[in-house]
């Protein structure tokens, strides 16, 4: 009984740290699709450009942003103001670093997600709606793009999974979110308890990531 | 050139990687002709609709709708007409696609609606009463909410139609309309375009169903090896004394 009553105590005290951290994590989380998302989509248009060098800098980009590690890339971003610019490192930096990492590293794993949505939709789609009259940006965004989206919402809702659990990475820049936030209760409680409890919460984040996608992927069952 | 001639191609010459597929045809179209085109696999039928519709550029020859210039030759080079004058002659044209092409998320009401719509900002009311108007000739007034996978490929192909029509084009072209039909189902889809034919719509069908090219066609168009062989009415060319024409249709029937 007094260990249950201990348990509770220790999670009532680092209940309020953890939930903040855990705001973080939403936070990153969110911004990091706001604006990946679009941008994996132009990114994908470039790498689909009929220019060959904006094709061949937009693939160069993709094969590095994917072939390297995350950790690495958040502490490139994070101190090239400094080696590029020569610019000090000021402490609200952390957190747009953190943003602009995860962007530039999710917007290419997007882009490579849109590209092959959008070659999967045949060409008679885009020779229909040509013969019709539809101008290309039409076609584009009322013919394309709805069957692009139904067909990428399966390694989309891969890709959030994945970043619902990257984000602890941010703990390389010092970030506290919930990972780095539960590691220091570890730490001062000597217990992996405040880890397991991190662990819970990262689950029931991504149960609910989850659950939403696939009420959007129902939505769109409607037609095939 | 008549005043007459709805559609005139002057010289057509085209080539897919350095091989040749249509070496030199001229064709014209009158209002209210039914115009077929028959010919071997590879002959270039698909190639001749798909320059008609603009699909594919031309390497050289001059391409005319209702006396409007959409390509022409100058210097001995194929020049298109400007991106603007483009979009208004193509609104004298529709296309029926072999495989329909439908568009998989929209109803067939709005697959129907949505060019008139979008591309002539035709209002919505409007719009919907002309597709009904059609969907009612074609027997499919009660599918309207459907999508196109519900639909059998008859339906699909008969909605594609509709949807060609509601531009109110001046002239259909048709690529083998019915060749990704079952048997059952050319019927309903034939039976339409006899229908449309006897309402005096200027049509030009890619078409492998001989008895109805027989029934419908005002002109027959023979071609092979990117050529016109022979053209006439559908006695002339049937019954041609052209041995390559006679083994062709000789096979189709047997
Ligand atoms: N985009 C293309 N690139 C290269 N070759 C092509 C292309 N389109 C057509 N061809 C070639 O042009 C030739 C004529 O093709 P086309 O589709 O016009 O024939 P068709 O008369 O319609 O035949 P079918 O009765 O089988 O439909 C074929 O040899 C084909 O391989
Ligand atoms: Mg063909």
């Amino acid at each position: 009984m007094t260990a249950i009553l201990e348990f509770w105590n220790k999670f009532i005290t680092m209940l309020p740290e953890l939930m903040e951290g855990f705001g973080v994590t939403v936070t990153i989380f969110a911004l990091t699709l706001i604006f990946s998302l679009p941008l994996g989509l132009f990114l994908s248009f470039g790498r689909m450009a009929k220019n060959s060098l904006i094709r061949t800098l937009s693939k160069i980009y993709i094969s590095v942003m994917r072939g390297t590690p995350l950790m690495l890339q958040l502490v490139v971003v994070y101190f090239s103001p400094y080696y590029v610019f020569g610019i000090k490192i000021s402490n609200s930096w952390r957190f747009t670093a953190v943003i602009v990492a995860f962007v530039l590293n999710y917007a290419a794993y997007f882009a490579e997600i849109y590209r092959s949505g959008i070659e999967s939709i045949p060409k008679g789609q885009y020779e229909a709606a040509e013969v019709l009259g539809y101008t290309k940006v039409q076609t584009f965004v009322k013919i394309i793009l709805p069957q692009v989206i139904k067909r990428i919402l399966p390694p989309i809702t891969n890709e959030m999974i994945t970043l619902v659990k990257d984000t602890s990475l941010a703990f390389v820049l010092a970030q506290v979110e919930m990972f780095t936030a539960a590691k220091q209760f570890a730490a001062a409680q000597a217990s992996v308890m405040p880890l397991m409890v991190a662990g819970v919460f990262y689950y029931i984040f991504n149960l609910i990531v989850a659950s939403l996608m696939e009420f959007a992927e129902k939505k769109l069952n409607y037609y095939r | 050139m008549g005043e007459k001639s709805l559609l005139t191609i002057n010289h057509l010459k085209k080539s897919f990687d350095g091989q040749t597929i249509l070496k030199d045809i001229s064709l014209q179209v009158s209002r209210g002709e039914v115009v077929s085109i028959i010919g071997p696999s590879g002959s270039g039928k698909s190639t001749l609709l798909r320059c008609a519709t603009m699909l594919e550029t031309m390497d050289s020859g001059e391409l005319i709708y209702m006396g409007e210039k959409a390509a022409q030759e100058v210097e001995g080079r194929c020049v298109y007409a400007s991106r603007t004058d483009l979009r208004r002659i193509r609104r004298y044209f529709g296309l029926v696609f072999q495989n329909f092409n439908l568009f998989p998320h929209y109803s067939v009401l709005k697959n129907i609606t949505d060019a008139p719509m979008t591309v002539d900002k035709v209002p919505k009311k409007e719009a919907e009463k002309r597709a009904m108007h059609l969907l009612e000739q074609f027997g499919l007034a009660d599918k309207k909410d459907a999508y196109p996978f519900q639909l059998s490929g008859g339906q699909q192909q008969r909605v594609s139609i509709a949807r060609a029509l509601a531009l109110q084009p001046e002239i259909l072209f048709f690529d083998e309309p019915t060749s990704a039909l079952d048997p059952e189902l050319t019927g309903e889809v034939l039976k339409v375009i006899k229908q449309l034919a006897k309402e005096k719509m200027t049509m030009i069908i890619v078409t492998h169903e001989m008895q109805f090219a027989k029934e419908i066609s005002d002109r027959v168009i023979f071609l092979e090896h990117g050529n016109i062989l022979a053209q006439g009415t559908a006695e002339e060319v049937f019954y041609s004394d052209n041995a390559r024409i006679r083994d062709f249709i000789g096979k189709l029937n047997s």
